[in-house]
């Protein structure tokens, strides 16, 4: 099991986010987390890198379960992060917001880890973008840098925290063609956790929806989309595709 | 009035102008090691400032608090006559360098919390979800994003510091108010008051005037290259 979340509860003080939640992301598998706002579904996801400790609860990334301690460690060597507000580093050109961990954390040569973040500016068509500041891109240019990033730490799993909704509706799709793109040809581990159903419906593994800070359903696309059982379920999807 | 500025006056400040050479030099070199120790401990308490965590959080107010509320000289007098009673003599300049380190330190412990509190929890996030340490993260991640925040305040307190080296005269020290005062009250060299006075203002403003010009500068730069990223 690459990611193994085991009776994770989470509260901000009294309010309780996640309720006892019970998740497995096997190696490769592209997960997707859908439901309401507010129902827990990008906490799950921070849970797993510990941005938000549980207050309860076992995380496990590779078999080692997640502490306070070896967390850095254990992120460094298994996992990266796609945030909604892509948080590139705005002091530093979009090569050194690609090559700053490798060369840090892995003690690659300048050469190495260029060599590779052009490979990946390549594969988010963001090449002739390079030696610009961040904040000179659009949105969608921004989250494409971000997942380049992502891809040069070249960790097993990328968590994805609402990629696209802080996007333009036009520059969304150049953003999920990247990930679907992804998802196809690599092994990473993708957790998603998003609200474009279409995404969902074409790369998902598995789909997990959540409601309350609680899984209430879970399955394959066809689950959802094509035969959905779940009362709630169905009332969402009714309510998101349109 | 006229006597104020005879040239008589002048003749005698410009006869003992090592000893205000002397005292400028005294100031500079306490400045420059109060600066010193400011910064280390503006760096340091202001980390811990914005830690989550119990322990350093409260040092950090206990600090900045103290020092904040209570006067330069007092400290001074705490830290050079207590010393000093109790058997532990410390040199006149070093008291001043210390007590002035400390004080300023407790503002730019301030400067910097604010700083960094400044940055947005995303650029925190970002760094921790690449598996940066905390050093790490300070060095490279948030550190360099404060420094356009905390330049303009960071300077005020150099100046501030600088003038601030007067309360050496309280233990009496040889800085540049001090020799200044001892100038004019002299009893060989007394009475040339308004001469004496504008030497030590100008020699003041000709360290002060330069470095906030340049932080001036250095500002306007920063500033031009955010709006050049941002075009």
């Amino acid at each position: 099991m690459m990611i193994k979340l085991e009776h994770v509860n989470k509260y901000f003080g009294t309010n309780h986010v996640l309720k006892d939640v019970n998740l497995e992301v096997k190696e490769g598998e592209k997960l997707v987390i859908i439901g309401p706002s507010g129902s827990g579904k990008s906490t799950t996801v921070r849970c797993m890198n510990f941005l938000e400790e549980p207050t309860d609860g076992h995380v496990y990334i590779n078999g080692t379960e997640l502490t306070r301690k070896n967390r850095t460690q254990i992120i460094r060597d298994n996992m990266s992060m796609v945030f909604q507000q892509f948080n590139l580093y705005p002091h530093m050109t979009v090569l050194q917001n690609l090559t700053l961990a490798p060369m840090k954390l892995k003690h690659k040569s300048k050469e190495d880890a260029e060599k590779t973040a052009y490979h990946y500016l390549e594969v988010v068509g963001l090449r002739h973008k390079a030696n610009v500041y961040p904040t000179t891109l659009s949105g969608g240019q921004q989250q494409r840098i971000a997942i380049a990033r992502a891809l040069c730490d070249e960790s097993k799993i990328i968590l994805f925290d609402e990629p696209t909704s802080a996007l333009d509706p036009e520059t969304i799709q150049e953003v999920l063609d990247v990930m679907i793109k992804l998802a196809k040809e690599g092994n990473i581990t993708m957790v998603v956790v998003t609200h474009e159903m279409g995404f969902a419906r074409q790369v998902a593994d598995r789909i997990v929806f959540m409601e309350n800070g609680q899984i209430i359903d879970e399955g394959t696309p066809d689950h959802f989309f094509v035969n959905p059982t779940n009362d709630r379920v169905k009332k969402f999807l009714s309510k998101i595709i349109r | 009035m006229g006597g104020l500025f005879s040239e008589r006056a002048w003749a005698v400040v410009l006869a003992h102008k090592a000893n205000f050479i002397q005292g400028f030099s005294v100031t500079v070199e306490s400045a420059l090691g109060g600066i010193l120790i400011a910064a280390v401990l503006g760096v340091l308490l202001g980390l811990m400032g914005v830690s989550s965590r119990k322990v350093p959080k409260t040092l950090n107010r206990i600090y900045v608090e103290a020092i904040q509320n209570t006067p330069l000289i007092l400290q001074l007098c705490i830290l050079y006559y207590a010393l000093s009673f109790s058997g532990h003599k410390i040199g006149v300049l070093a008291a001043g360098i210390i007590s002035l380190g400390i004080y300023h330190g407790a503002y730019m412990a301030e400067v910097i919390r604010a700083g960094i509190e400044a940055v947005p929890k995303g650029q925190f996030e970002a760094a921790d979800a690449q598996g940066f340490d905390y050093t790490q993260k300070m060095a490279y991640i948030i550190l360099p994003q404060t420094i356009k925040i905390i330049l303009p305040p960071t300077v005020n307190q150099i100046g501030n510091l600088i003038k601030n080296t007067a309360v050496l005269y309280i233990i009496g020290g040889a800085d540049l108010i001090s020799s200044t005062y001892n100038f004019v009250t002299g009893a060989t060299t007394g009475g040339s008051y308004a001469p004496a006075y504008i030497v030590c203002g100008v020699l003041f403003f000709v360290i002060c005037f330069p470095l906030s010009t340049l932080a001036a500068r250095w500002e306007a730069k920063l500033k031009a290259q955010d709006e050049m990223m941002n075009a």
